[in-house]
């Protein structure tokens, strides 16, 4: 075991189940010495979080569609633990019939649930953590290349991650006063809950395999160790970045 | 793997998972007709036989699948 997030509490926002990538953030936290927080949805969601996490201590509510639900949340993180590290933001959501088709046919509602899921609420979990957040403190995001580029069935989430990458750009500059950096990582196709919303995605993952530099798929704890390294200190000269791990995908 | 190996791991996933007795637990046991299950846990259960079996279950297939036997015999033929 590492010891480079050791006295550091990180909140994680967004582990589903095992195959999560924010679950594969929380054990490389761990693995380098952090105490990990969760935050899960709602009820549901937390009947899968407490296969993986037995202290219940460490898991609170969050639905970051609400600011009620967002305020809560960080007033019991801030009584259980008080001052925190950091934050991980792995949270989307678009509608399951919008990640197909034409992206013509997505829905005002459909458009707007998918940013105010997939992106504002990084802008709200900044605000909502900022009073609770040490300095230096740091926040990571996760996205992905579809932001970038036309995949196919991607769509409306591709729009999201586009604008939740310039969310990351202004944050890191408004947030940065605090000493609070705000930076992504751009990982590469994982098969996850959130991934099998996507039509089609068995072929997504495959593509995707084929086009890393050697030919096998980046894991949860490849991201998730990246994602301890941005939440330590050796990254303090990173800010405002999108950082790729996924293998080299993006490469071609 | 036989497939009453494999058979009593898949009884063994929907009876930790579903908390089904595993004396209910039959071939003919159907997943959304039998038990009380939404979409996510078919997900995460579908993600657990493939964790289990090291064996790759592609939606189409996963859709196919509504009893045990069903995914017995997917397991049987694709099994690494």
């Amino acid at each position: 075991m590492g010891d480079l997030l050791t006295g550091k509490k990180i909140l994680v926002m967004g582990v589903a189940n095992k195959r999560s990538i924010a679950w594969g953030c929380a054990q490389a936290l761990e693995a380098n010495g952090a105490t990990v927080i969760y935050t899960y949805q709602n009820p549901r969601m937390k009947k899968s979080i407490s296969k993986l996490v037995s202290d219940d201590q460490k898991l609170i509510e969050c639905d970051v569609s609400s600011d009620q639900s967002l305020q809560q949340a960080f007033a019991i993180v801030q009584a259980r633990y008080g001052k925190i590290d950091g934050v991980v933001h792995a949270i989307a959501f678009a509608n399951k019939e919008e990640l197909a088709g034409d992206i013509m046919n997505t829905s005002r509602e459909g458009y707007a649930l998918a940013q105010n899921i997939s992106s504002y609420s990084l802008l709200a979990v900044a605000k909502y953590a900022q009073p609770l957040l040490n300095n230096p403190a740091s926040i990571v995001t996760l996205t992905y290349f579809g932001s970038e580029r036309a995949i196919p069935n991607y769509n409306v989430m591709g729009v999201a991650k586009a604008a939740l990458e310039a969310n990351v750009r202004y944050l890191a500059r408004d947030m940065a006063k605090f000493g609070v950096r705000v930076n992504a990582i751009s990982a590469g196709a994982v098969k996850t809950l959130a991934v099998t919303g996507v039509k089609d995605h068995g072929h997504l993952l495959k593509m995707s395999a084929e086009r890393t530099a050697d030919g096998k798929s980046v894991t949860i704890r490849e991201i998730g160790n990246a994602a301890a390294f941005l939440m330590s200190d050796l990254a303090t000269g990173l800010v405002g970045d999108i950082v790729y791990v996924d293998k080299g995908v993006h490469l071609i | 793997m036989t497939e009453k190996e494999i058979f009593d791991k898949i009884a063994k996933i929907i009876h930790e998972r579903f908390e089904v007795e595993l004396d209910k637990i039959t071939p003919e046991l159907n997943f959304t007709q039998d038990l009380d299950v939404d979409s996510i846990d078919l997900v995460e259960f579908v993600l657990e036989l493939e964790d289990t079996f090291g064996a790759e279950i592609p939606d189409e297939e996963a859709e196919k699948m509504t009893t045990v036997a069903d995914v017995v015999a997917y397991v049987k033929a694709h099994q690494s």
